[in-house]
C-alpha cells in the first residue's frame, strides 16, 4: 500500500494520538513488515474491497452511468428510438434544442423556479422555524403537519390541487369569487399569464415543509447560552434572531438552497400532473419537454440533446455554487466541529 | 452520564431556553393556526370531498358534504385494479429498498473502514452521482430496459434503476455513520480472530441496523412516490403503480371529481402511515444528507 495523501485520510492520522502529520514521518513509523506479507495482506484487502463494492458499482454503473453516457451518444444522432444508429449529425441537435424557442423558454422557467423557490421558501421557511422553535403548546404536532406535504407523492398533491384549481368549480375560484377576487377565465392553470405562477404557489405548498424541517433541525444546533448571554445584554428576541441564530443557521441554509437548485432543474412531476407543459408550453422545464419530445415524439435525439444541456447546467450550477458559497462551510468546518468537542467536554465536565 | 447531574442542569436550562427563545403569545398562535391551515387544507378539502356527490361538489364547492355518501369510498375499494397498483407499488418499493439498503451497507463498509489508495476518488464517483438528475437518463434507461434486458412492465425493471439513483444519497449518509463505529470493535474482533469479513457480519451489521432503517424509509418512500420511472416503464395497466393509477383515474375520469378526491384520498394513506411511523427516521436521514 502506498501512502494516501487525501484530506480525510490526512485527517484520520492527525486525530491519532502520536501520528506524524508528514508524508514521510508516516511511513517511518509504520513498523517494518515482511514485503511478502504485506503484499499478500494488500491483495486479500483488493479483494475483501471488491466484493464489497461491486454490487453497488454494478448497479450504479449500469443504471445510471450507462445510460448517461448513451444519452450524450444518441444526442449526436438523429433517431427515432428503432433501427440502427447510423444517422450521425454532429451538434445539429444542440443547435436545434438551443434555438428552439420551446426549450429556451423551459429553461427560462427552470430559473424562474429556482430563483422564487429560494426566494419565497427562505423567509417563509426560516420565520416559520423561528416560530416552531419557540416553546409553544403543540410543537411537535406543528413539525408534524407543517412536513406534511413534502412526503405525499407530487402526483398525489398534483391532482389534488388541479381540482382546487379548476376554472369555476375549483375551492380556489369559487373562493375568489366570493370575495369578489376576479379570476381568469379558463381558471389559473388555464391561462398562460398565470399558469406558471400557480405551479409556483403549488410547489411552495409542496416544499416549505422540506425548508422548515431542515431550519429546524439547524436551530437544535444552536447553543442556548448564546441566547442567554444575548438576553443579558439587553437583546430583544428579534435581535438575538437576527444577530445570532439566523448567521448560524448559515451552512445549514447554504446547503438547503442548494438542494431546492438542483431540484428546481430537475422538476418534471408536479408540471406535468399540472398542466403538461402547457398552456400555449407556458410552463415547460427542461423535463417536461425532453418527454414530450422523447417519448410522445419519438424523437430521441433531440430529447437527448435537451438531456444532456440539462446535465450541463445542473453540473455549472452545482460547481459554481460550490465554489462560491459552499467552500465558506468547508473553511468553517474545523471550527464548528471544534464548538461540538467543547460542548462533549461540557457535559462530561458537568 | 448519570442521573444525578442531568436533573441538577436540566431546570437551568429549561428556564433560560423558555425566556430567551420566547413562549407563544396570541400573534405566534394565531401564524401557527394560518400554516396549519394552508397546509392541510388542501389534504382535508380532499378527503372530506370524497365524501360528497358529484352534483353537490358542482353546486357549491366550497360548501360542506350535503348528503355525506361512501360510494366513492367504496367504489375505489371494490375496484380491483387499485389493489393491484398498491400491490405493484409495495413491491417495486419492498425490492428497491432491499437492493438500497444490501448494496449501499456492503459499500460503505469498505468506503468507511478500510484504507486504500482508490478510496477517496471512489467514494467520489458515488458523490458525483448525486449530481445526475433522472431526468437526464430516462430515455436510455427505457430504451436499455425495455429492448435490451426485456424487464419492462416488470417490478425489477423500475425498482433496478430507482436504487441505482438512491445509491449515491444511502452510500453519502452511511459512510459517516459506519466512520463513527469506534474503531476497537475491530481491533477487538481481529483479535478474537474474525475476519473483517466476519466483522462486518457479525458485528458491523447489527450496529449500523439504525442507520440502514433510515436510508431504508427514504428509498422506500423515494420509490413509493415516484412517477417519472414508473410512467416510462410501467406501460402495462396491470403494471402499474399507484402515482400512475392516480393520473390515469384522474384523466380518465376527470368529470368524476368526487371519486378522484375519492382515490387520492385513500391512495396518500399508506404513505402518511409511514411517514408517521417513521417521521423521526426520515427526518434523521435528510439532515445527515444536509450535514453530507
Amino acid at each position: 500500500m502506498t501512502a494516501v495523501t487525501d484530506g480525510a485520510r490526512a485527517e484520520q492520522d492527525a486525530s491519532a494520538p502520536g501520528a506524524s502529520s508528514t508524508a514521510a514521518g508516516r511511513a517511518s513509523a509504520r513498523p517494518a513488515a515482511p514485503a511478502r506479507r504485506s503484499r499478500r495482506a494488500g491483495l486479500r484487502t483488493a479483494l475483501e474491497v471488491t466484493f464489497f463494492v461491486t454490487p453497488a458499482l454494478v448497479v450504479f454503473g449500469v443504471f445510471v452511468v450507462w445510460p448517461v453516457i448513451k444519452a450524450v451518444q444518441y444526442s449526436l444522432y438523429s433517431w427515432k428510438g428503432y433501427g440502427p444508429l447510423v444517422d450521425f449529425v454532429g451538434l445539429r441537435n444542440f443547435a436545434y434544442v438551443l434555438t428552439n424557442d420551446v426549450f429556451t423558454d423551459a429553461l427560462v422557467h427552470n430559473l424562474i423556479i429556482m430563483v422564487v423557490s429560494i426566494v419565497v421558501q427562505l423567509p417563509l421557511g426560516l420565520g416559520i422555524a423561528l416560530l416552531l422553535n419557540r416553546r409553544i403548546h403543540g410543537q411537535g404536532l406543528l413539525r408534524t403537519i407543517v412536513f406534511v406535504p413534502y412526503v405525499l407523492s407530487e402526483v398525489i398533491a398534483g391532482v389534488i390541487w388541479r381540482q382546487l384549481l379548476t376554472a369555476d368549480y375549483g375551492l380556489v375560484d369559487t373562493v375568489a369569487g366570493s370575495l369578489g377576487i376576479p379570476t381568469p377565465e379558463q381558471g389559473f392553470l388555464g391561462d398562460p399569464r398565470f399558469a406558471l405562477g400557480a405551479v409556483m404557489v403549488v410547489l411552495t405548498w409542496k416544499y416549505l415543509g422540506l425548508a422548515v424541517v431542515l431550519f429546524l433541525a439547524g436551530l437544535q444546533g444552536v447553543p442556548d447560552e448564546l441566547h442567554e448571554a444575548a438576553q443579558l445584554d439587553g437583546a430583544t428576541w428579534w435581535q438575538t434572531q437576527r444577530r445570532i441564530t439566523i448567521p448560524l443557521l448559515g451552512p445549514t441554509i447554504r446547503t438547503w438552497a442548494f438542494l431546492s437548485m438542483i431540484g428546481s432543474i430537475q422538476v418534471f412531476d408536479m408540471v406535468w400532473i399540472l398542466t403538461k407543459g402547457g398552456p400555449a408550453e407556458s410552463t415547460n422545464t427542461m423535463a417536461t419537454f425532453l418527454y414530450s419530445w422523447g417519448v410522445d415524439r419519438n424523437l430521441i435525439g433531440i430529447a437527448s440533446a435537451a438531456s444532456v444541456v440539462l446535465f450541463v447546467v445542473a453540473l455549472v450550477f452545482a460547481i459554481a455554487y460550490q465554489r462560491l458559497i459552499l467552500r465558506r462551510d468547508l473553511v468553517d468546518a474545523p471550527r464548528s466541529s471544534r464548538r461540538r468537542t467543547r460542548r462533549a467536554d461540557r457535559e462530561v465536565a458537568a | 452520564m448519570s442521573a444525578a447531574p442531568a436533573t441538577t442542569r436540566a431546570p437551568v436550562a429549561r428556564r433560560g431556553r423558555r425566556t430567551v427563545q420566547g413562549g407563544g403569545n396570541p400573534l405566534v398562535y394565531g401564524i401557527a393556526l394560518a400554516v396549519v391551515a394552508v397546509t392541510l387544507t388542501p389534504v382535508l378539502y380532499g378527503v372530506i370531498s370524497g365524501f360528497r356527490t358529484n352534483t353537490d361538489l358542482s353546486r357549491n364547492p366550497s360548501g360542506w358534504p350535503s348528503p355525506w355518501v361512501l360510494s366513492n369510498y367504496t367504489g375505489v375499494l371494490t375496484d380491483g385494479r387499485f389493489w393491484q397498483y398498491a400491490l405493484n407499488s409495495t413491491m417495486v418499493a419492498v425490492i428497491t429498498t432491499a437492493i438500497v439498503v444490501v448494496a449501499g451497507v456492503m459499500a460503505a463498509y469498505p468506503l468507511a473502514r478500510y484504507q486504500f489508495r482508490l478510496r477517496e476518488p471512489l467514494y467520489m464517483v458515488f458523490v458525483l452521482g448525486l449530481l445526475f438528475p433522472a431526468a437526464v437518463a430516462v430515455i436510455p434507461l427505457f430504451i436499455m430496459i425495455t429492448n435490451d434486458l426485456g424487464l419492462g412492465n416488470t417490478w425489477w425493471g423500475v425498482a433496478l434503476p430507482q436504487a441505482a439513483f438512491a445509491l449515491p444519497t444511502t452510500i453519502v449518509i452511511l459512510r459517516p455513520f459506519l466512520m463513527a463505529l469506534p474503531t476497537e470493535l475491530e481491533e477487538a474482533a481481529m483479535l478474537d480472530g474474525a475476519s473483517r469479513i466476519g466483522f462486518f457480519w457479525r458485528i458491523l451489521l447489527p450496529l449500523s441496523g439504525p442507520g440502514m432503517v433510515t436510508v431504508g424509509v427514504l428509498a422506500f418512500v423515494g420509490s413509493w412516490n415516484a412517477y417519472l420511472l414508473p410512467l416510462l416503464l410501467l406501460r402495462e395497466d396491470g403494471m402499474k403503480t399507484l402515482p400512475l393509477g392516480v393520473a390515469d383515474f384522474s384523466t380518465r375520469y376527470a368529470a368524476d371529481i368526487a371519486g378522484i378526491f375519492a382515490y387520492t384520498s385513500l391512495a396518500m394513506i399508506p404513505a402518511l402511515v409511514f411517514f408517521l411511523a417513521m417521521q423521526r427516521r426520515i427526518v434523521n436521514g435528510l439532515q445527515g444528507a444536509v450535514k453530507g
